[in-house]
């Protein structure tokens, strides 16, 4: 473990090719932009998805224009079938949870600027690199060729409970080669996020530069550090249990299968398998799945507030001990998903404990956002807002928690939307404002143009307010035992709801919308947007003290030496408030 | 710039509070024996968890309109206490909230549901699942032919009991999962292929509710629905008396 490493000599040239230096790059930077790509494609996606399904469900026989072009059988004439939506939902789900918040906040902005902040010329294995990328891709173009089948994508769900998922077509339209299709794509998917964890974990660990001690790393490389190591442990276990499901549909073997089971009048040829066995490994998986979107979004908007408010957090140690807090705890509670299930009611107890115990390293966190803004000198700049429009919405998502993690209540609002709306808010939304606020503060260093703030701002107003309209009704509806995964409707005490559906709805559609100025400033910025300097935000960690874009082995052959902590703004520096991380100037007399 | 953000938060904080503390959208009135217990836990923890989410929002709106940042050199400040004061809070905040029946088979299948009742002799027949043939309405697979037991078995396709005597409801999946859920209940269970789960419950109101599925089941999910009937004594002797002519 070498803190003070010797430069790495760069493990390759800077290619020429076009196809060297675009598509089959090694160059973390270049793998960075292709993950953040890649997601950027699949939020869309996953957004027009939702659409379809928020206009479904509240003008159910109305047909879509276009929609028969994608699927003649999913919606003939234009009007979708009812198991079209369950599709549409997969693939959402998958869309979403997959490709967009484990690979933007995670693979995307870590593989560009974990390298960079702790001052190494790239990442410890560039192969693999570039590997986890082109794995991820094929993953993806497997899971989007089921909406290309005849019997297209499973109709599921992103949790594929077997036996449904399991048994083959007999269970229903798209769970023959469509549901083949989705455990290969979630497995090859594993692969890749498995050899990134890896990555992320040898580079934080071998290839920090001269004076980067583990307590100087930056707070967004601990949570992508963090991260790193749950993703490891995560991707494990999701991948055997794809492959189990896969031996179970083609092999005839029975892991997910218990015997006597008649589905569509046939008796099925299996026995002695656990649907449980899928849901315990599933949950294993998909509890710390839950944090692997969330904890680099806390490192990234901790990272953007202290530049914002230009003072540290009351105290980077207690955030880090919370981050790995969480970490830890996040394999203790993957029970809390089966309150339901028919386990034992007593393993319900022991579930619920730690889940209300992990409450308490979030809500220090959130506390101490909260409260490092008292004193603070904060910059309203499109970054902050949505750093802080993060802590807003994020209690929100955390509190509804606290009413799932009671087995009592989980009993009532479990299949309700009430778990929609607290998954939406915590982990969707929340892991997207981090996103997004990386993106308006990073954009510059990764394209050397400013994006307009101006644009930035009135994007920010529209989302903030647009995901309160859609997302806190749901939790209305939950109290009302509103039931989820319906395509329709029809059960008599959900008629009185469906006039707030249909507000919900129409904020869908406006708040989506709102996201075109955000692709429009994306896509404008990067070829008219003003050139941006080395350091816009007058902030400290490494990637501020080289250019924007930074040159192929990061720093120009630069060896970087870092003199102190990442944290040091409100203090008497050079160039004003704060000191760069390998600035040689002395220490300040008294910061704070 | 922070002003404006401080009020949209005031209103997000308002505006999400109002329908909760009005009961626009709320659970349905309890009918169980037990649910009064679910309805205070679920009270309290909207008490202490709607607190905490308006008082965050409402601290969050008055820090953003106090420090913005307003050029004139002021030195950033920390929370007096600092994290210690904060992590204290917090453990404080979280730490402080945190303690002969009537049997019954039911069967959920893509898409419904179906009882059954064990008819004069108390006893359930034997299930054949290589015996389900829905076009002669045997649901179960029953065999009455060789099994004594499932002569006088009845099959409903309404679940319906009498008032105030324990239910023990046995629920068993034909195909995939399911789950049976009503709200009135405050009840919900998952069906699991495979497993036989007993649940028990008293209902203290007679009436008509809806039974619904809640566990993804394929492309009928959505119309997966049954009706609860709850009777008197007398009603109920009278409905089984009849169902087994």
């Amino acid at each position: 473990m070498s803190d003070a490493s010797a430069p790495v000599a760069h493990q390759h040239a800077a290619p020429t090719g076009l196809l060297r230096k675009y598509v089959f790059s090694l160059d973390h930077k270049m793998i960075g932009k292709q993950y953040y790509g890649l997601a950027l494609v699949s939020v869309f996606l996953g957004m027009i998805l939702s659409w379809l399904m928020r206009f479904h469900l509240v003008w159910t026989n109305a047909a879509i224009p276009g929609l028969r072009l994608l699927s003649k059988n999913g919606a003939p004439g234009g009007v979708m079938t009812p198991e079209y939506y369950l599709s549409l939902l997969t693939m959402h789900g998958t869309l979403m949870v997959f490709f967009v918040l484990t690979n933007a906040p995670f693979a995307g902005f870590g593989n560009y600027f974990l390298p960079i902040q702790i001052g190494a010329e790239d990442m410890a294995f560039p192969r693999f690199n570039m590997m986890s990328f082109w794995v991820t891709f094929v993953a993806f173009l497997v899971l989007i060729a089921s909406f290309f089948i005849p019997d297209g994508p499973p109709i599921s769900g992103w949790t594929a409970y077997a036996p449904l998922s399991a048994v083959g077509k007999d269970a229903g339209p798209g769970l023959a080669w469509g549901q083949n299709l989705w455990a290969i794509s979630i497995g090859l998917f594993c692969v890749g996020q498995l050899l990134g964890s890896l990555n992320f974990i040898a580079t934080t660990l071998d290839l920090r530069t001269k004076g980067m001690t583990l307590s100087r790393l930056p707070i967004s490389t601990w949570a992508w550090f963090i991260t790193s190591c749950i993703g490891l442990l995560a991707f494990a276990v999701l991948l055997p249990a794809c492959v189990l499901l896969i031996l179970d549909r083609v092999a005839g073997t029975s892991f997910f299968i218990p015997a006597g089971l008649v589905i569509s009048d046939h008796l099925q040829p299996h026995s002695g398998g656990s649907p449980l066995l899928w849901q315990h490994l599933f949950w294993f998986f998909g509890h710390p799945e839950v944090y692997i979107a969330i904890v680099p979004a806390m490192g990234i908007v901790s990272h953007i507030l202290m530049a914002s408010m230009r003072k540290p957090l009351l105290s980077v140690k207690v955030v880090y001990g919370s981050m790995i807090a969480i970490g830890f705890l996040s394999y203790m509670v993957w029970g809390h998903h089966m309150f339901l299930s028919g386990m034992n009611p007593f393993s319900a107890l022991v579930f619920s404990f730690p889940t209300l115990i992990i409450t308490i390293p979030a809500t220090i966190i959130t506390m101490i956002w909260i409260g490092s803004i008292y004193g603070a000198n904060l910059r309203f700049h499109t970054p902050a807002l949505f750093s802080l429009g993060f802590v807003s919405v994020f209690v929100a998502g955390g509190v509804s928690g606290f009413f799932l993690a009671q087995p009592s209540l989980d009993i009532y609002l479990h299949g309700t939307y009430f778990v929609v709306g607290h998954f939406h808010m915590v982990m969707g939304v929340a892991a997207i404002f981090g996103i997004l606020a990386g993106t308006y503060f990073w954009f510059p260093k990764m394209s050397g143009r400013m994006m307009n703030d101006t644009l930035g701002k009135i994007h920010f107003w529209l989302t903030f307010i647009g995901v309160y309209c859609i997302f806190m009704p749901f939790h209305f509806l939950g109290f009302a035992g509103n039931v989820r995964r319906y395509s329709t409707f029809v059960d008599d005490y959900l008629q009185p709801l469906l006039p707030l559906h249909k507000f919900i709805s129409i904020a869908a559609f406006l708040t989506g919308a709102a996201q075109l100025i955000f692709l429009y400033n994306l896509i404008y910025s990067r070829f008219k947007g003003a050139p941006a300097p080395e350091n816009p935000w007058e902030a400290t960690s490494l990637e501020w003290s080289t250019t924007s874009p930074p040159p192929f082995d990061n720093f120009g052959g630069r060896h970087v030496v870092v003199k102190r902590g990442p944290n040091e703004y409100g203090v008497d520096g050079a160039h004003g408030d704060f000191i760069m991380q390998d600035s040689p100037e002395p220490e300040p007399a008294a910061g704070d | 710039m922070g002003k404006l953000l401080a009020v949209v938060l005031l209103v997000i904080a308002i505006g999400s509070a109002i329908p909760i503390l009005m009961h626009t959208w709320w659970m349905p009135e309890d009918i169980s024996s037990h649910g009064y217990m679910i309805d205070k836990q679920m009270s309290e923890t909207m008490a202490e968890s709607g607190i905490a989410f308006v008082a965050a929002q409402l601290v969050l709106a008055g820090f953003v309109a106090m420090f913005g940042d307003k050029k004139n050199g002021r030195k950033a400040t920390h929370l007096p206490g600092g994290a210690k004061a904060v992590v204290i809070a917090a453990i404080a905040l979280v730490g402080t909230e945190v303690l002969a029946p009537l049997p019954i088979q039911v069967q959920a299948e893509q898409f419904g549901f179906y009882f059954r009742y064990a008819g004069p002799d108390g006893k359930f027949g034997p299930l054949h699942p290589d015996k389900i043939d829905e076009g002669n309405q045997n649901f179960f697979g029953l065999d009455p032919a060789n099994d004594v037991e499932s002569r006088d078995d009845i099959i409903a396709a309404s679940l319906v009991i009498p008032v105030n005597k324990p239910i023990s409801l046995m629920m068993h999946a034909k195909d995939v999962g399911h789950s049976f859920y009503v709200r009135e209940l405050r009840i919900q269970q998952d069906f699991v292929p495979g497993l036989d789960i007993p649940m028990h419950f008293t209902a203290t109101k007679v009436g008509k509710y809806e039974i619904v599925c809640t566990q993804l089941c394929g492309l009928g999910h959505y119309n997966m629905r049954a009706y609860l009937e709850v009777k008197s004594q007398e009603d109920f002797d009278q409905w089984l008396k009849q169902q087994s002519q």
